[in-house]
């Protein structure tokens, strides 16, 4: 059974639909990354899952949490059920914790919210939960501020925040992002480590593809606030059927070991376009080499096998009837 | 006012030193800097506290010992010059002027804490209401708020004590509800910046209530502007009873309050001018010690902020 089961989700605001119909699920242990650039609507979905999108901003669909659809619950029922069954790890780390919070009580917050621990306990639990995000010296860092910890030190205090009441699913969002080249591995290897000892299932929304190679089972691929491709992580990686998809690969892959290939680093023509100013039918076409006429109509998301892509003419699979010409492809 | 949440935002020197230690071994600096308080060379912070403190330790000297009692009247020594006997020397009635001057101190602090007190209660929750709630009730907080500013403080109060009667709580509980739009406004101000945080955000994102929030992240990180604003409010509240005072509309006479002393000594200002100058320069120096306490206080928190 799926530990999250995300069913035709929708964002609005102010008549846009920054998110429209998206669908996946996230098994217990199993790793789906979310891919695509910024402003595919990666974030919002997060966001939405757990109820905290931002004023004017509005979430349909369902969302469901083992048999609770978090969208269709209570604001009270979503606090009790938001870090204590579903956890989020922010992007930056620097800001998301409070600089007058000493890091032990903050680590110790959400097991007195939700486990009604004593000030005493949660300070005793919060030192073990440094410790197990290899944290040194917890109980000294325990009694530190936060401006007093580096950036990677911050990243293991989010996730100590996080897995602090067992969730069943973890929500992270580009959790390296902000954080040194350097540090950004072993806090993806710590993240690794405690999704596995904890047994929950992971949504990781990342740029990185090396990451989703290494870290992940499944991969879903966003654009235009849509679910344009998904499949696992060796078919995805391999043989990316969405046009879409076969780029991000292109441009993230191009960097070869020796640095010397020649080739200019491929690159997807364009930009996102702003919220609403995505074309009708399949939003990607305007960048597209692949564009037809056809593509002026929504392809719908069909499965093939453990794949799903929502393309006319996808990648690796040519239909001589499908007629791909370069006539229907705009600037 | 954003200063509050720069800590998070500007990386201190643990976080500089751990880039560049950051490819050898775990990301881990010397350690939180444990004991090491930064040794504050603010003069304001210093002369402000110090005349606060010595206000303080007066009028609690005086609530047991003054070289006279205040109110004892010696018909034989009015007017006395300054002497042995009399340090401030003696006024129309023959009072001592400095049991006069110490007795007063413990008034002033009453009449500053009362005004401090009615401005914070219904000033920060009030703040916390509008910023927390944006709809109607925080629009409606916002414009009776409004409406409180337009009205002249010391009009205010004047209009009060007419109304209910002069005494010093009378005029001082006018001067703290005038000011009540100054904290509503402060306060509202910097939740907002706050409750924008993404702090907050994530303390949402582990289920904290919103009032929860309030109390464990919003108040904290405001706390430092609100205390400066508290020291502002608490010379200003001293003017203003001074100046009821003067007018008659504050502490009634023989109580030895400091605008009340003035007041009564304007009648001497030729022949006995000594009689004028201490308790205007009682006012003033309060006045000047609380306010540099705030702006002490405000770099002190600055600097903190800023490390």
């Amino acid at each position: 059974m799926a530990a999250l089961s995300v069913r035709d989700l929708s964002v609005r605001a102010q008549g846009l639909e920054l998110v429209r119909d998206v669908s996946f699920e996230v098994h217990s242990g199993e790793r789906v990354a979310l891919i695509g650039e910024s402003g595919s609507g990666k974030s919002l979905t997060a966001m939405a899952i757990v109820g905290l999108l931002g004023r004017g901003l509005s979430a349909s669909g369902e969302a469901r949490l083992g048999d609770e659809d978090l969208l269709g619950v209570s604001e009270r029922r979503r606090c009790q059920l938001r870090g204590d069954r579903i956890a989020l790890i922010f992007q930056d780390p620097m800001t998301a914790l409070d600089p007058t919070m000493r890091i032990g009580r903050q680590v110790g917050e959400a097991l007195r919210q939700h486990r009604g621990l004593s000030r005493r306990q949660a300070a005793e639990a919060a030192v073990k939960l440094l410790a197990r995000v290899e944290i040194p010296d917890p109980a000294r860092y325990a009694h530190s501020y936060p401006h007093q910890l580096s950036g990677g030190l911050r990243q293991r205090v989010m996730m100590a925040i996080a897995i602090s009441c067992d969730p069943d699913v973890i929500l992270a969002d580009e959790p390296t992002t902000a954080l040194d080249v350097t540090v950004q591995r072993r806090v993806l290897e710590l993240l690794d480590r405690l999704v596995r000892e904890e047994g929950s299932a992971l949504l990781l929304i990342t740029h990185d593809l090396a990451v989703v190679s290494e870290m992940c089972d499944r991969v879903v691929t966003m654009y235009g606030g849509r679910v344009v491709e998904s499949g696992s992580v060796e078919s995805m990686l391999t043989a990316p059927q969405h046009p879409y998809t076969d780029a991000l690969l292109a441009a993230s892959s191009a960097v070869s070991i020796d640095g010397a290939s020649g080739e200019p680093l491929p690159a997807i023509a364009g930009s996102v376009p702003a919220a609403g100013q995505f074309p009708p039918g399949c939003p990607y076409r305007d960048r597209c080499p692949r564009a037809s006429q056809q593509c002026t109509t929504m392809p719908p998301l069909e499965a093939v096998g453990d794949r799903t892509v929502a393309c006319w003419h996808p990648v690796g699979r040519e239909e001589p009837a499908a007629g791909i010409t370069t006539e229907g492809t705009l600037k | 006012m954003s200063a509050q949440a720069e800590p998070a935002g500007a990386s201190g020197p643990a976080a500089a030193v751990a880039g560049t230690a950051g490819s050898a071994g775990p990301e881990v600096v010397g350690g939180p800097a444990v004991g090491t308080r930064r040794r504050v060379r603010s003069f304001s912070l210093v002369a402000g506290g110090l005349i606060v403190a010595l206000i303080i330790v007066t009028a609690l000297v005086a609530l047991i010992w003054t070289p006279y009692p205040a109110l004892a009247v010696d018909p034989a020594g009015r007017l006395a010059g300054s002497s042995g006997a009399h340090l401030l020397g003696t006024d129309q009635y023959g009072r001592d002027v400095l049991s006069r001057l110490m007795s007063g101190a413990r008034i002033t602090l009453y009449t500053g804490f009362i005004s401090v007190l009615v401005a914070t209660a219904v000033g920060i929750p009030a703040g916390l209401v509008a910023a927390l709630y944006g709809g109607v009730v925080g629009q409606a907080v916002l414009r009776l708020t409004d409406i409180l500013y337009g009205f002249p403080a010391l009009l205010a109060a004047i209009a009060l004590s007419a109304a209910l009667g002069a005494s010093t709580t009378t005029a001082m509980i006018a001067i703290g509800v005038a000011y009540i739009p100054v904290f509503v406004r402060v306060t509202r101000a910097n939740a907002l910046g706050v409750l924008a945080s993404e702090y907050v955000m994530a303390a949402r994102a582990y289920g904290r209530r919103p009032w929860a929030i309030v109390r464990r992240h919003v108040l904290p990180n405001i706390a430092t502007t609100i205390v400066v604003q508290m020291c502002l409010l608490f010379s200003l509240a001293i003017l203003a009873e001074a100046a009821l005072d003067y007018l008659g509309l504050g502490t009634r006479p023989p109580a030895p309050s400091w605008g009340s002393m003035l007041q009564q000594a304007q009648g001497y200002l030729h022949s006995d001018p000594a009689l004028s100058l201490w308790p205007g320069l009682a006012v003033f120096v309060v006045v000047l010690g609380f306010s540099l306490l705030g702006d002490g206080l405000a770099e002190l928190f600055d600097v903190r902020a800023r490390r």
